[in-house]
């Protein structure tokens, strides 16, 4: 399991990653593992507006369909359209090419509240990830 | 007080092969090993062992067996030869079906296979038939299900494979028919029958034997491309072919002949329960259907999605998934009779927003069944 330094952690299993006043958003390789084969992905229309916790896209498998969650507040400014054609990125490349958007910060006070990637390593070990 | 899951005899065959178990039915099991599409493609292009010891076994014998049998199911028992199996269903008295089933004839009576989480209910509903009945003193009945264990392999290179385990010819061994003979020297029923579309076979033995039977075409299948199958994949499959799947496209609350299923309903044979019924709606219509249909705009169907045309609600899905073979997102579900014809426009409520799709000929994939 690949936990990159250089990003921030959901308990529900979100990445982010901070650039200044904007942040990509993500699902982690444990997401990715628990979902299995991804077969679809609807991402967020460019413009709409999410506060922390609110769905803002959705990832199925072969079996399910799973929310992702808006790890902070924000408007959607970028969204990853290779995801329609390549849904299974978000297995092969969870931290790279299967980016799923990115928000403009709404309130940076949020980022205080995430995990680094120790803490959700550990949020995991203690099984507090099922 | 939490009922605890049964698990087959298997299951530490399943969590070694590092297997993800679900609750499937009051059953753990495996719902996939390496990962559904990788396990369905096998199936589809070498073959799959699946873990089906799940399922329920009945024997029906005495002097009155076909009797009963052609009481309590709607296809003709009567028509059997021994070593021949059929699919059936036992319906209630309103026609709606009460389970799919598959019923053996061998040469003292019938062996019926049911589905997992209704044997206990097809059981208790057997048993107060036949007390009620005037067959009770010709007629015995036995609730096998924890003496048998079954293994399926399926999929075209599966009948190479058991071959190397058995010194049954097995071209001999028509679809729909089975023989006694020895696999790896366990006795065993091996029956040419499959829920995948693929040639195959269900093999029933003796629990005890299970796990050595498994490493077996294991080891015999690996140079074939053998994989080990999930209930995941196994849904694909039977999907892609339109086999119906109970608790999800039939159940008590729908008739064979609204489930394309009226041709395992032989209403000419004689009384059966739910006969009258059933004859009452072949006689009016039915009201609505199940098809299939393909997605024509993004979006994955899936079970209790509506189905609307023109916004107006007219049935709702009840299988959906992308199909591996396809790669198209495909469904099943029950729409208003009138917009069953193949071809007919229809939309896919997927979360508020219909989404595009064509009810098409089924099954979805080629049938590669050995008639």
């Amino acid at each position: 399991m690949n936990f990159p330094k250089d990003l921030k952690y959901t308990k529900e299993h979100e990445w982010v990653k901070v650039n200044g006043k904007e942040a990509a958003v993500g699902v982690t390789d444990h997401a990715q593992h628990e979902l299995g084969d991804v077969v679809f992905v609807e991402v967020p229309e460019e413009g709409g507006e999410f506060s922390r916790g609110e769905g803002f896209a959705v990832i199925e498998s072969v079996k399910a369909v799973s929310d992702v969650y808006a790890p902070v507040s924000g408007k959607v400014i970028r969204i990853n359209e290779a995801l329609a054609d390549s849904p299974e990125l978000i297995n092969t490349d969870p931290y790279g090419q299967a980016w799923i958007a990115v928000f403009e910060l709404s309130n940076l006070k949020e980022l205080d509240d995430l995990m680094t990637a120790d803490e959700y390593k550990k949020f995991l070990e203690e099984g507090e990830g099922e | 007080m939490v009922e605890s899951l049964k698990r087959t005899p298997l299951y530490d065959v399943h969590v070694a092969a590092g297997a993800r178990v679900i609750d499937f039915g009051g059953w753990e099991m495996p719902v996939q090993y390496t990962g559904i599409l990788e396990e369905h493609r096998a199936v589809r292009q070498a073959a799959g062992l699946f873990d089906l010891c799940h399922m329920g076994e009945f024997r029906v014998t005495g002097p009155q067996a076909l009797d009963f049998v052609q009481m309590m199911t709607t296809n003709d028992a009567g028509a059997l030869e021994a070593g021949q199996v059929q699919y059936s269903m036992f319906c209630g008295p309103d026609g709606g079906i009460v389970d799919d089933i598959l019923v053996y004839r061998e040469k003292d009576g019938f062996f019926l296979v049911v589905n997992a989480s209704n044997t206990a209910k097809d059981f208790q509903w057997l048993e107060e038939h036949l007390a009620k009945s005037s067959m009770a003193g010709g007629v015995k009945l036995a609730n096998l299900s924890d003496d048998y264990a079954l293994i399926a392999i399926q999929g075209p290179r599966a009948a190479e494979i058991l071959q190397k385990l058995t010194p049954t010819g097995l071209s001999a061994l028509g679809y729909y028919h089975f023989t006694e003979e020895k696999v790896h020297n366990i006795p065993a029923i091996i029956a040419r029958t499959g829920y995948t579309g693929e040639d195959g076979f269900e093999i029933y033995i003796t629990p005890a034997q299970a796990a050595a039977l498994w490493h077996r075409f294991m080891e015999a299948g690996q140079p074939y491309g053998l994989l080990p199958i999930g209930l995941g994949a196994r849904d694909t499959l039977r999907l892609e072919m339109k086999y119906t799947l109970y608790g999800n496209d039939i159940g008590e609350d729908t008739t064979p002949l609204e489930a394309g299923i009226g041709w395992a309903v032989k209403l000419d044979k004689g009384d059966f329960i739910g006969r009258d019924a059933l004859l009452k709606q072949k006689a009016e219509g039915v009201k609505r259907k199940l098809v299939g249909f393909k997605m024509t705009e993004r979006g994955i169907p899936r079970s209790h999605y509506p189905i609307q045309v023109n916004g107006r609600t007219i049935g709702h899905v009840t299988s959906g998934s992308m199909s591996p073979t396809l790669g198209e997102n495909i469904g099943l579900g029950y729409v208003e009779a009138g917009y069953a014809p193949v071809g007919t426009r229809i939309a896919v409520e997927i979360r508020g927003k219909g989404a595009g799709a064509q009810v098409v000929r089924t099954p979805f994939v080629e049938s590669h069944i050995k008639k």
